[in-house]
């Protein structure tokens, strides 16, 4: 994207932006926003060669160009595909991306855990979110789900190869972030795995935020391992003068504690750049060991995007709906919504519950009472 | 008696070796292209109208002339001998027997396309040919053939054999690449294609064995005669790698006027199916292509002679057709399972697929458990289409095509065999005892006669 590019006429999903040539069009859907922008798991604006491995982002391109009309043949992965001068894009649009990506969710979740309640990763999970959006209820995969032993990558980093999903973020950014190559993938196919070559403990100062980049819980933070639930954790915007950083950070609080300290991240859940303009990828020290307020400045809240669940605790003064319940039952008796026969076997009475008048009351539950 | 082009002198005694080779008219071309340029080769293989024969079947002279050629960056050919298509074993064939005509297109391509450096990437497993090669190359060299200022025009050209290590991946040109640089194989994403950013970001064009040896008679007969042979499209000769159940494989010249029939039941070729058993289906083009059965395969949907040739092999696209693909042909007869056949193709793509993208990686291993329950006796009437829905959200949603690989071979059994598959899961014991399901064969002369 250099300056002074000439500036193209993109229409995805019928809405029309203009890039810089050379914009690609993930680039340009985030630009437009919303349901526009296609999920993308193993693209990283700030990592080099990154993009083109989850195919969660493809795209139909309807029309190449205003030069060259002709569609292209198959559906493209958006995150690496330029724009051209009058390209016509679905996204949302198109049943067969819609079909296609339900197909890639079911791929990426065909082996993996779904061990979200015990995953420190739930709640700002990318993997989560596409499942949510994307996938169905049910798998129609009936065989066992290969798993890997847990790996120790040093006193910090947990690698939880289970949960993987190849998507490379970690293996760019310990490349082009540390100056010594130290993990990459080992094996190939489905039995591939991230590794260290053999069992080394990774020692930098910036292989923590390979932590950040990872979509998934696959690579977690050892000092926050099982300590608490992100969404009861409170974001906070701190900086301290760090001779090896920015030192810009998010502190993850509850009270007073700081549970855990990340790089910030802006909407599409990539670290922010700082202030200076730079990306912000910060070091070990900022991350694993200013564990006290008093080591940092805080600025204030972070801005958490409304959807997130780590929001949930963070929205104050609910809105009430207008009318009250008394309104809406227009002076009939309320009765029970659900039907505790299915909900407690304690509970299961010779009795028909909805032909009781008003809430039930344990009265009413003699007859089983009794014997 | 057919055209020979490639395997002329196969059979001539000592011809591995440069002083039979050269006796025999080896290393002419090098000699009539070197007074010619670089541009009239790269047309005169334009004119031959010779398509690639990794796989794809892209006219190569179109490929050539695709070059980047920018000031100041060296230029880089590479043949492409990983060969690891299951079926195919031709390019074997003629690094084994024929080194110095695989040298001696090298050097002409390599002067034609401006690479002074020119790699050999050959599979792993063919442990014992690297020796052949550089044999063949420490003569050539010897003779003046390659080395500094070839012939005196001031040309330099080195070849250097690089070994793989094993992987059917490698065989994706840019996989290769990516390996013939030291990395992990995994196949790039394309654009950049490489004859813009090839090995080491620098332009280059990678080729089949078979591609390349084909340039010298390109060049000796000049491109409009090479483009008289064969028919429409599909000029010259091919060369065929033949297998399972017929009477004689191995490594066949054929030019492609002739009929599959006449392939698979001639005493020049295949000398038809042993045990006097009849033909049931067969795959043409190595592995990744789709299968066809027998009534398909003789004849084309529309009741033509179907022939061995790029056009006629696809015709009826992957409905009723299927594709010349790399040339392996493997042939199965009335007591081949269909299902068991596509369970072993299904656990090599699985093992084979490098893992980047998502379909590929899990889609593979899904299939292949999926296809054992089915032939082990497992399976459910449910499989079966699950099986074709997987397939059809790999196809076409992955970084390279191996993933197209590894679902065209199931989409075709499903597509033609299906009753085969409800068969398996309708029996599950008799399946299990007897290796086969329907015999949904036909036999040929049968066919022809009516
Ligand atoms: C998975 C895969 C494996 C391949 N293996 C080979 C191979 O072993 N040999 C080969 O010549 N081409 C192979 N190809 C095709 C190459 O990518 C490339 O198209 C070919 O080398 C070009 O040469 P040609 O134009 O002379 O056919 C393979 C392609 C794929 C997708
Ligand atoms: S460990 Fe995480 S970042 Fe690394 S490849 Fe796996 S999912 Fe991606
Ligand atoms: S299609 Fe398969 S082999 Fe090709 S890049 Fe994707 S995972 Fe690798
Ligand atoms: S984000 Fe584009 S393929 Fe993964």
């Amino acid at each position: 994207m250099a300056e002074g590019a000439p500036l193209f006429k993109v229409t995805i999903d019928n809405i029309t932006v203009e890039v810089p040539a050379g914009t690609t069009i993930l680039n340009a859907a985030r630009k437009i926003g919303g349901d526009v922008a296609p999920p993308a798991m193993c693209y990283y604006s700030k990592l080099q060669g990154s993009g083109g491995k989850c195919r969660t982002c493809l795209v139909e391109v309807s029309k190449g160009s205003e030069k060259d009309p002709r569609p292209m043949p198959k559906l493209v992965a958006s995150c690496r595909t330029t724009v051209m001068d009058g390209m016509e894009v679905k996204n949302i649009t198109s049943p067969k991306v819609l079909d296609a990506r339900a197909g890639v969710v079911e791929f990426l979740l065909l082996n993996h855990p779904l061990d979200c309640p015990i995953c420190d990763q739930a709640g700002e999970c990318h993997l989560q979110d596409l499942s949510y959006e994307h996938g169905k209820a049910g798998t129609r995969y009936e065989f066992q789900r290969r798993t890997f032993h847990k790996h120790d990558l040093g006193e910090y980093i947990q690698l939880h190869m289970t949960r993987c999903i190849l998507c490379y973020r970690c293996v760019f950014t310990a490349d082009q972030l540390t100056a010594k190559r130290e993990h990459g993938v080992l094996d190939r196919g489905d039995h591939a795995q991230i590794a260290t070559f053999i069992e080394k403990n990774l020692q930098n100062d910036f292989i923590g935020n390979v932590i950040d980049v990872c979509p998934v819980g696959a690579l977690t933070d050892k000092t926050f391992r099982f300590k608490n639930r992100v969404w009861f954790t409170k974001p906070v915007d701190a900086h301290r003068d760090c001779p090896k950083c920015s030192g810009e950070v998010q502190l993850w609080m509850r009270g007073d504690e700081v549970f855990r300290i990340t790089a910030r991240k802006d909407e599409w859940g990539e670290i922010k750049d700082t202030t200076q303009g730079k990306p912000g990828w910060i070091c070990n020290e900022c991350r694993f060991e200013k564990k006290q307020v008093s080591d940092w400045v805080i600025e204030g809240p972070s801005k958490v995007n409304r959807q997130s669940v780590i929001s949930a605790n963070h929205y104050v003064g609910v809105q009430k709906p207008g009318e009250t319940f008394e309104n809406v039952m227009d002076g009939r008796q309320p009765r029970l919504f659900m039907d505790i026969h299915s909900v407690s076997e304690v509970n299961k009475p010779e009795i028909q519950l909805s032909l009781i008048e008003g809430p039930a009351h344990s009265d009413d539950f003699e007859v089983n009472n009794k014997d | 008696m057919a055209v020979k082009l490639l395997l002329e002198n196969a059979h001539v005694e000592g011809i591995r070796y440069y002083e039979a080779y050269r006796r025999t008219g080896g290393y002419r071309s090098v000699e009539k292209a070197l007074k010619m340029t670089p541009e009239a080769i790269v047309e005169e293989v334009k004119k031959s109208g010779l398509r690639g024969r990794g796989g794809a079947g892209f006219p190569a002279g179109m490929k050539w002339s695709f070059i980047a050629k920018p000031e100041g960056v060296p230029r880089h050919l590479v043949c492409n001998a990983d060969e690891s298509e299951p079926g195919t074993f031709k390019d074997r064939y003629l690094m084994e027997f024929l080194p110095h005509l695989l040298i001696e297109g090298l050097i002409v391509s390599s002067f034609a396309l401006g690479s002074n450096a020119t790699y050999i990437y050959i599979r792993g497993e063919y442990a014992w040919i690297p020796d052949i090669l550089e044999h063949a190359i420490d003569e050539a060299k010897a003779n003046g053939w390659l080395g500094k200022n070839i012939l005196g025009t001031g040309f330099d050209c080195e070849i250097y054999v690089q070994r793989g290590a094993g992987a059917y991946i490698c065989g994706e040109e840019t996989a290769l690449i990516e390996s013939l640089e030291g990395k992990r194989g995994n196949p790039r994403i394309k654009p950049p294609f490489p004859a813009v950013k090839g090995v080491w970001d620098r332009p280059t064009v990678v080729n089949n064995v078979e591609t390349l040896a084909a340039v010298v008679p390109i060049i000796n007969m000049g491109g409009d005669e090479y483009a008289k042979i064969g028919v429409g499209r599909s000029t010259g000769t091919k060369l065929i790698s033949a297998c399972g159940n017929i009477n004689k494989p191995g490594v066949y010249e054929i030019d492609m006027t002739i009929s599959v029939e006449e392939f698979i039941y001639s005493d020049e070729y295949c000398g038809g199916i042993p045990n006097g058993k009849k033909l049931k289906a067969c795959i043409p083009g190595g592995s990744s292509v789709p299968i066809l059965p027998a009534n398909l395969l003789l004849k084309t949907a529309k009741g033509e002679t179907r022939y061995m040739n790029y056009e006629s092999l696809s015709d009826g696209g992957f409905a009723t057709g299927s594709m010349m693909g790399s040339g392996g042909f493997i042939v199965l007869d009335e007591d081949q399972c269909v299902v068991r056949n596509t369970l072993t193709l299904a656990r090599f793509y699985r093992h084979e697929s490098c893992g980047q993208c998502s379909p590929c990686r899990e889609g593979t291993g899904w299939m292949e458990k999926i296809l054992k329950n089915i032939e082990y006796g497992k399976g459910k009437m449910s499989d079966i289409d699950l099986l074709w829905d997987i397939q059809r959200k790999i196809e076409g949603n992955t970084i390279c095509p191996l993933g197209d690989a590894a679902a065209w071979p199931v989409a075709a059994a499903i597509r033609h065999f299906r009753d085969e598959f409800e068969w398996h899961v309708l029996n599950p014991e008799e399946s299990q005892r007897r290796n086969y399901g329907l015999a949904h064969y036909a036999d040929a002369r049968e066919i022809v006669a009516a």
